[in-house]
């Protein structure tokens, strides 16, 4: 495994609000801000934190399925939209389902190592509330097989994908334990979201979240393994940040007391048209991570926060499991012990994570790495967490689909 | 015949009323069920309305409701529609059930359409002469084993069924309103009634997924025989209190205590205008002809429609004045029916009746909070124990006013109306979405 070839560091993160049911100014009946909206405000987010916008040389967009969801095609063509000084610049669009804003970063972080940009302005967006969650599903069902699984499939595709991944664990590792690290997650997540004003589940009153999070599943009108607290919900927003170069940096007058270093990545993907080969595992993630770990001369040991992609709650525990911070089999007794909580071992989605904060799909792995910067950096204001100084990395897992497309990038406070 | 055989062929009466464009819903979607299991059957279902205008809105209406119904149930319709490989993705099973249930439909407005239907469901005016000549006509047209199902809310069902001849093939089958989302239906099953439609409207409650409580065919049943001596008990307060508040000011008292106070959904005369204040006249004139009982009468209420105060609802669901005036739907001016004219509801005005009214007692928490808390009962009893000792005007009508709901709830049972308390309970908590039953330990 090679090691990057020059060091790419990450600056200026913005994260606009997840918006969705939950949030109380979202109403389904009311008028809702579009896709240009949420690109804008975070693109504009992110620039204002430079010196001088011009010197940004190319934009890429992550984005799942805006060509369903809201029927618009060749998002590249939104960048001059968020500053006059992008016209004529290269823009790329780039697309990998929920893995999307993973993508993004990726291909901004080739684009700078191949010496073509000193500074990519990375975005990450989708707008999906326009459509009842019905038929949102058949959209994200994109992410599945379409010809080879999506009849069989269910109503909620996706939710029952992963219901199926549950039901697997409850068999194999016992489902009494399994459910209840499950329910632990889901409260976890809750509470952190609840201490970030952008999360969707910032507003969340549950008195009882355990309680509410252990409602038994009603296979009639949902899945057979899961209920609706186990998952992340629709949600519309954007996220943006830049990767520079060392003179990128400079160009942009940013100082390294607000960057990050990409330590390393790791990509990797899975066959789209075969079912995953051990249900209890997310073999395509655990492969990115430990690539991610190899370039870097890293391993689990050396992590000190991270992000993992919990578009439920036992994609939450499996993840930690792929990220090497629980044996296989053991992330259920990981989490029930707290040690993803903020204050323990590895505080994992310490800002309400997909469950929690909100999953604006393509935009998500974006938000991710936002979150990383703002935690590296001491910014993450009532979210923050205490970095352990012997463990200085942060993890990042983006993941699309049923584990089929994986970005996952490790990142440590610029020096 | 059997519950599948009977819905082949079904008829609705009044189809394009408030009721029977609910009940067509039901139907319709049940129908479209069985029709994806028997691809081979025929199946009618007629939707018959004198008013041929507002037959085209009611398929919209039927649309719209019918695709919400297949987007609850897209779980079970993927199953159902395993075999067609032509519908991949929920919208194209959703379009699909939609075009079934449609395609079994038949609008118009002549009588005849019924002819061949093996149940009717009767879901006109409140008119027993109008209800009992569509009856005898039907019964002369259709099989004599043809299954009639009426909504009235009122009019006892032995009474009519003897009237018409329908010899025991007639039921009360009283959906609430709207019929798509009430859960409740009083069967009210006269003592002539044939076994084998006894055995069909229980069979069929359950396959609408209805709660289904039995009343005994004494004229108002549970749900009008609580509501109309309920509402007339507010009347009753409203002419003590007319003296000193005047009658506006009654009225928006009364409203008010029954709102807040007892923590009901709405206040009562934001209720009566929502039924129609005609309406309310309408059933009262049948409870009283069948009871003869005087006392269900009221002079304002006969005033009020006198001057063509109906209250009810416009064709969007938005709500017509009556006691009340609205605007978006929320009560802004009181009926003043010396003048004739509204009175705003000002700031003023109202600030001064309020702190005539009192604080609310301690602990109180508003109908929409408490209705999903799952803590509710354990706060009612608290609010309640406060109410007991609470010495403001508001506390005093409240305490009154539980006092003679439970009066009148009990009643209901020791004339035979209800055949037990908790059934009437569970007609005011699912009929009227009160959060408690009127039979309750908080008087
Ligand atoms: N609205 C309620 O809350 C409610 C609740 C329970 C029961 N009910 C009862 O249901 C019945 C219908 O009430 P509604 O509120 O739906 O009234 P509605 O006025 O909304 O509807 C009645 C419909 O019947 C039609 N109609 C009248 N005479 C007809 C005839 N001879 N042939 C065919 N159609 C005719 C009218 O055109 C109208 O569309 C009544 O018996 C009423 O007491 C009403």
């Amino acid at each position: 495994m090679k090691k990057l070839r020059k060091t790419v560091f990450v600056i200026a993160g913005y994260n606009t609000v997840s918006f969705g049911s939950g949030r109380k100014e979202f109403h389904p009946k009311k008028p809702r801000p579009g896709l240009e909206h949420y690109v804008k405000e975070a693109g504009k987010g992110a620039i204002g934190q430079v010196n001088d916008v011009k010197n940004i040389d190319e934009g890429v967009i992550g984005n799942f399925m805006a060509a369903r969801f809201n029927r618009q095609g060749n998002l590249p063509g939104f960048f001059p939209m968020i500053d006059e000084s992008f016209l004529y610049k290269p823009a790329t669009r780039v697309e990998g389902a929920c893995a999307s804003g993973g993508l993004a970063l990726v291909f901004s972080i080739k684009t700078i190592l191949a010496d073509l940009a000193d500074t990519v302005l990375s975005i990450g967006v989708e707008v999906q509330n326009t459509v009842k969650s019905i038929y949102g599903a058949d959209i994200l069902g994109g992410a599945g097989h379409y010809a080879g699984e999506r009849k069989q499939g269910h109503a909620y595709f996706f939710p029952s994908k992963f219901s199926d991944r549950a039901g697997a664990c409850f068999e194999k590792f016992g489902k009494d334990k399994v459910r209840e690290a499950m329910s632990l997650w889901y409260v976890q997540a809750i509470k952190n979201a609840r201490k970030n004003p952008k999360a969707q589940e910032y507003h969340n009153s549950i008195e009882d979240l355990y309680a509410a999070a252990m409602t038994p599943p009603n296979p009639k009108v949902f899945c057979e393994y899961i209920n609706v607290y186990d998952c992340s919900k629709v949600s519309d927003g954007a996220s943006a940040l830049i990767f520079a170069s060392e003179e990128g940096l400079k160009k942009l007058g940013v100082s390294k007391k607000d960057a990050c270093e990409v330590v390393s990545f790791g990509q990797s993907e899975g066959d789209l048209t075969s079912p995953p080969p051990d249900l209890t595992k997310l073999d395509t993630s655990q492969r990115a991570v430990n690539l991610a770990y190899e370039r870097a001369g890293l391993s689990s040991k050396d992590i000190g926060v991270a992000e993992v992609h919990d578009c439920f709650t036992i994609s939450g525990l499996l993840s930690v499991e792929a990220a090497g911070f629980a044996e296989y089999g053991e992330g259920a007794e990981f989490v029930k012990a707290g040690k993803t909580n903020p204050d323990s071992e590895i505080p994992t989605n310490a800002t309400g994570g997909l469950v929690g904060f909100g999953h604006y799909t393509g935009g998500t792995g974006v938000r991710q790495a936002v979150d990383l910067l703002h935690q590296l950096t001491g910014k993450a204001e009532d979210c923050q967490v205490k970095i352990d100084p012997n463990r200085p990395y942060g993890l990042m897992i983006s993941m699309g689909g049923n584990d089929k497309t994986v970005a996952a990038m490790i990142l440590k406070k610029a020096a | 015949m059997n519950l599948d055989e009977r819905l082949e062929n079904v008829s609705v009466l009044g189809a394009a009323g408030k009721m029977g464009s609910g009940i067509a819903v039901l139907i319709a979607s049940e129908m479209a069920k069985l029709k994806i299991k028997n691809p081979d059957k025929l199946y009618r279902l007629n939707l018959i309305d004198v008013n041929e205008k507002v037959l085209d809105g009611l398929l919209a209406y039927i649309k719209a409701q019918i695709t919400k119904v297949a987007e609850k149930s897209t779980v079970f319709l993927r199953s159902a529609y395993a075999d067609r490989a032509d519908l991949v993705e929920n919208r194209e099973i959703i379009d699909a059930f939609v075009y079934d249930a449609f395609s079994l439909l038949r609008p118009g407005t002549d009588l005849g359409a019924a002819k061949n239907s093996k149940v009717v469901f009767e879901a006109i005016i409140e008119d027993e002469n109008i209800k009992a000549k569509v009856l005898t006509e039907l019964n002369n047209l259709c099989s004599k084993d043809t299954f009639f199902l009426t909504n009235t809310s009122s009019i006892p069902i032995g009474f009519l069924d003897k009237r018409v001849e329908l010899s025991g093939r007639l039921i009360g089958y009283h959906f609430y309103n709207p019929p798509v989302v009430q859960k409740l239906v009083e069967v009210i099953t006269p003592s002539t009634a044939n076994k084998e439609l006894i055995e069909f409207s229980t069979e069929l409650g359950k396959r609408l997924r209805k709660k289904l409580v039995p009343a005994n065919d004494i004229s108002g049943f549970i749900g009008n025989g609580h509501f109309m001596r309920d509402g007339l008990h507010a009347i009753g307060e409203v002419e003590k209190l007319k003296g000193e508040h005047s009658l506006p000011g009654g009225i928006y008292i009364m409203n008010r205590v029954s709102q807040d106070f007892l923590i009901r959904p709405m206040g009562i005369f934001q209720l009566i205008d929502y039924v129609g204040v005609d309406v309310f006249q309408c059933i009262l004139n049948v409870m009283r002809t069948h009871l003869g009982d005087e006392s269900l009468k009221s002079e304002l209420i006969d005033r009020l429609v006198e001057k063509k105060v109906f209250g009810g609802q416009r064709p969007d669901g938005s709500q017509k004045d009556g006691f009340l005036k609205y605007e978006k739907n929320r009560p802004v001016a009181v009926y003043d029916i010396e003048k004739g004219e509204y009175i705003a509801i000002e700031e003023n005005w109202k600030e001064n009746l309020d702190s005539k009214i009192g604080d609310l007692p301690e602990g109180f928490n508003p109908w929409k909070k408490l209705l999903t808390d799952p803590k509710k009962g354990d706060k009612l009893s608290s609010y309640f124990e406060n109410l007991k000792k609470a010495d403001t005007l508001g506390a005093e009508l409240a305490r009154t006013y539980l006092a003679r709901s439970k009066e009148i709830a009990k009643e209901l049972v020791s004339s035979g109306v209800a055949k037990s308390e908790d059934d009437v309970n569970a007609v005011l908590t699912n009929g009227f979405y009160w959060l408690y039953g009127p039979i309750n330990d908080y008087i």
